[in-house]
């Protein structure tokens, strides 16, 4: 289990084989579920031109692990991997990679997506957009579920 | 006691500080208290507190050497 969070941009599928040969036996897993998110050149009807992600040194790598250990005891899986970048970034850029490895595709696939939709709600980063016309404007809130935020503090 | 503010993201642009050093002259105060002190804006759902780097709530308790942060809801992934 690994987070890395990079200021330079990612090659996520080099993480993936690269950590894949450094961290996992050979021929115990099944295989690897991925999500890798992109950054979009849209965002709430406007054209995005580019892209800074902040984020909380320290408190963001300690809340990615907590939400893939609860995935680890959940689900039956031999290892995860997370990749987030923060800094400035274009469109098409990959922004964050999960991987997970078990020996079958089910757990894999429920863990992944676990680890995605909880980092998304709880870890602390902060995307500032900068739209074609110039204008630079933090985004509020992550639009599938604008009323998490609320739910983690209580 | 003596607390270190942090500041991230849309409410380090609005305070106009990234970080700073807060005493209180009693020994208890919460987050609540320290947040009227640093900030004229209203406390509401969307500025998230942590204590520590751990999630908490206004009613928190503070400790001399905490670590507070204040921030808007995450926008990650």
């Amino acid at each position: 289990m690994k987070v890395k969070i990079l200021k330079d941009a990612m090659d996520p599928y080099k993480e993936v084989s690269d950590y894949e040969r450094e961290a996992l036996p050979p021929g115990k897993h099944g295989g690897v579920v991925l999500f890798v998110g992109t950054m979009r050149d849209f965002n709430d009807g406007n054209d995005v031109r580019a892209m800074s992600l902040d984020h909380y040194p320290g408190m963001t790598e300690k809340h990615i692990e907590k939400v893939m250990q609860e995935a680890h005891d959940r689900w039956d899986i031999m290892d995860s991997y997370v990749v987030h970048r923060v800094g400035d970034m274009v469109p098409t850029d990959p922004i964050v990679l999960v991987a997970v490895w078990s020996a079958h595709r089910r757990d894999s696939f429920d863990a992944c997506r676990y680890i995605i939709n909880y980092l998304k709600e709880s870890a602390p980063f902060w995307k500032c957009e900068v739209t074609k016309a110039g204008v630079k404007h933090w985004v509020e809130h992550n639009s599938e579920d604008p009323g998490v935020a609320k739910r983690i503090a209580k | 006691m003596k607390v270190k503010v942090r500041y991230f993201a849309s409410l380090r642009d609005k305070i106009g500080r990234s970080d700073e050093q807060v005493s209180f002259d009693g020994a208890s105060a919460t987050v609540s208290d320290l947040w009227t002190k640093v900030s004229n804006i209203p406390a509401s759902d969307s500025i998230l507190v942590a204590v520590n780097m751990e999630y908490t709530n206004m009613n928190h308790k503070l400790k001399d050497g905490d670590e507070v942060a204040f921030f808007p809801p995450v926008t990650g992934g």
